[in-house]
């Protein structure tokens, strides 16, 4: 059996579509849409095979935006890393931290007081509602509503990032997180304006769906396009609001427990057709569903010290060994897995990134739609180049 | 070619309003700068959050982003340029119609920033197209970044239409087309243009 053929007999076994025939005669027609393309969310190619209007074949290329993440990771200390984690998905630098913290924290098996895990979990939340906003904003700009949903968007994400400023004193890229536990502790007066924030939030997103879900045009446009059946999404292994949009319940807050995720109540909204609409109600209802987080850990916060007392900064040299920490990151499964080799900088430091991975299922979802819908279905997967290419 | 200060105030009470040609053609100019929407790292958010409600770029007559580099005057250069994709920013420069500037947003843009020690980034968009105003920050805020704007339409109020300091789209004898960087074996070809930037001098 050739490399051809067990190749295609195990992508039959991912019941992936069927390649594209093309109909008629006349002459394809290919496309380069990018790096630099008003819908592509920062600098990524995808060479676009065109029959009329139906796509064909779709090629990502990567790397664009290759900033030599885990190389220069290696070489340098564990903490190091942890400004650079910021700047791999963008918009959720205190995801990041939190991923990278927990792998860490895995391989020295440093312990979190309890305070700090409740911080940990506010700003993830926090993060998680700005993300599945902006990003909502920048799928509905993409349909061709240029602004007003991403103003609102925008408008709600300058409140959280308001409260990332005041409390870690940079905007975007916070650093915040340190290996067991936080960089510096939150006073009565931040809980207060949190608690603000928090209290206007469901009002914007009952403002928010109003606007969008039962607005026609968004209808017409998301509702079975980019159709992801369930089992290529697992083959696949994508993860996050794509995941769930597809049917498939699977949530690393659920999965692994990790944290403190197991104290508070909360749901998974699951989607049912796996199409561009339900990614949008999944994301949608996970915004609702951190606000109910967000109440039940804001008031529940206990005193204590915000860091583990045995916490080593200084000759900070882990034991060899390797470990791996995932999160549920707003885009999916975000891992880091580090192999220590018992010196002060990792052996092997690799990112898993969900904005990658998710996106290797781009072409199966755009095959026989229009070309339009590509930079639809694009925007719906949600990803941020800098963890792409990291 | 100024005209006079007082005789401008004193005319504007009688209702008569005096300008030169070249603050009128000025003032068009600076308040219509149309950036293209282009984006490349970090720094894109924090571009698209100057222009979202709360900073509001359009005050400042920029808010109209133009995804074509033909309809552009300005370029932001927002984020990390990679030696992959410093060739496409250099033929999207090329492909901006003059007058066009060059606004370099957060220290990746200048110099590399925090990845500058990679192996894949470049270090400085400056090497290969001439910048206009440099924002150093990792992201800058917002509030840098319209401070950017108003330095460049200073810069734009200052320019002369004639005589020897004339700016380059005025300047026939300018260059026009900047060279495109291509990859090799190790590096960029060529690893800066020369015309735009030469590496500092250390005096020891």
């Amino acid at each position: 059996m050739s490399v051809a053929e067990t190749k295609a007999e195990k992508l039959d076994g991912w019941n992936r579509p069927p390649a594209m025939e093309p109909e008629g005669e006349g002459e394809l027609l290919e496309i380069a849409m990018g790096p630099h393309h008003p819908s592509t969310h920062g600098v990524f190619r995808m060479d676009v095979t065109l029959d009329g209007e139906r796509v064909m074949r779709l090629k990502p290329v990567f790397g664009y935006l290759h900033r030599n993440h885990e190389k220069i990771a290696e070489g340098a200390a564990y903490l190091a890393s942890m400004p650079y984690t910021d700047r791999l998905d963008y918009f959720c630098s205190l995801s990041n931290n939190w991923a990278y913290a927990l792998a860490v924290e895995k391989l020295v098996g440093q312990q979190v007081p309890e305070r700090a895990q409740y911080i940990r979990v506010i700003l993830a939340e926090l993060t998680r509602i700005q993300n599945h906003a902006a990003s909502i904003g920048f799928l509905i700009q993409e349909m061709g509503a240029s602004g007003t949903p991403l103003m609102y968007a925008f408008r709600q994400r300058e409140k959280i990032v308001d409260l990332f400023e005041s409390l870690t004193g940079s905007r975007m890229m916070c650093n915040y997180m340190r290996f067991g536990g936080c960089r510096v502790d939150v006073s009565a007066a931040w809980l207060e304006s949190a608690r603000t924030v928090v209290a206007g939030l469901p009002a914007f997103v009952d403002e928010f769906e109003a606007l969008l879900t039962t607005n026609e045009i968004l209808m017409a446009r998301c509702q079975g396009v980019g159709v992801l059946k369930a089992d290529l999404a697992v083959n696949a292994s994508v993860t996050g609001p794509l995941l769930r949009a597809s049917g498939v319940n699977y949530d690393i807050r659920k999965v692994d427990r990790y944290g403190i995720y197991d104290r508070f109540k909360f749901r998974v909204p699951l989607g049912d057709h796996g199409d561009v609409y339900d990614r949008y109600m999944v994301r949608v209802l996970e915004m609702r569903e951190s606000i109910r987080i967000l109440e039940q850990a804001l008031p529940a916060i206990p005193a204590g010290p915000i860091m583990d007392p045995k916490a080593k900064l200084r000759g900070f040299r882990p034991k060899p060994g390797e470990a791996y920490g995932r999160i549920e990151a707003p885009k999916g499964e975000l891992g880091f897995y580090l192999i220590s080799d018992g010196s002060p900088n990792p052996y092997r430091y690799r990112v898993r990134p969900p904005s990658l991975i998710n996106l290797t299922i781009l072409e199966d979802m755009c095959l026989g739609q229009n070309v339009a819908d590509v930079v639809l279905i694009f925007g719906s997967v949600d990803i941020v180049l800098g963890e792409v290419d990291r | 070619m100024a005209v006079d200060q007082d005789l401008k105030i004193e005319l504007g009470q009688q209702g008569v309003f005096v300008t030169t040609l070249q603050e009128l053609y000025n003032w068009g100019r600076r308040s219509s700068i149309w950036p293209m929407q282009f984006g490349l790292a970090c720094c894109a958010i924090e571009m698209i959050a100057t222009t979202m409600a709360r900073y509001d770029l359009a005050r400042f007559g920029a808010e109209v982003f133009r995804p074509s580099p033909r309809q552009a005057d300005l370029m932001i250069v927002s984020g990390t340029v990679t030696k992959k994709m410093a060739p496409q920013v250099v033929r999207l420069y090329n492909q901006m119609a003059e007058p066009r500037y060059v606004i370099a947003m957060g220290a990746c843009a200048i110099s590399g920033g925090p990845f500058k020690q990679g192996y894949n980034v470049l270090k400085g968009i400056d090497r290969y197209i001439p910048v206009d105003v440099h924002i150093p920050g990792c992201p800058p805020r917002p509030e840098a970044l319209m401070q950017a704007f108003i330095t460049l339409q200073k810069k734009i109020d200052e320019q002369q239409l004639t005589g020897e300091n004339r700016p380059r789209f005025l300047n026939e004898n300018a260059q026009g087309e900047f060279p495109v960087p291509e990859p090799a074996e190790h590096d960029l070809e060529p690893p800066s243009n020369p015309g735009v930037w030469n590496a500092p001098v250390v005096i020891r």
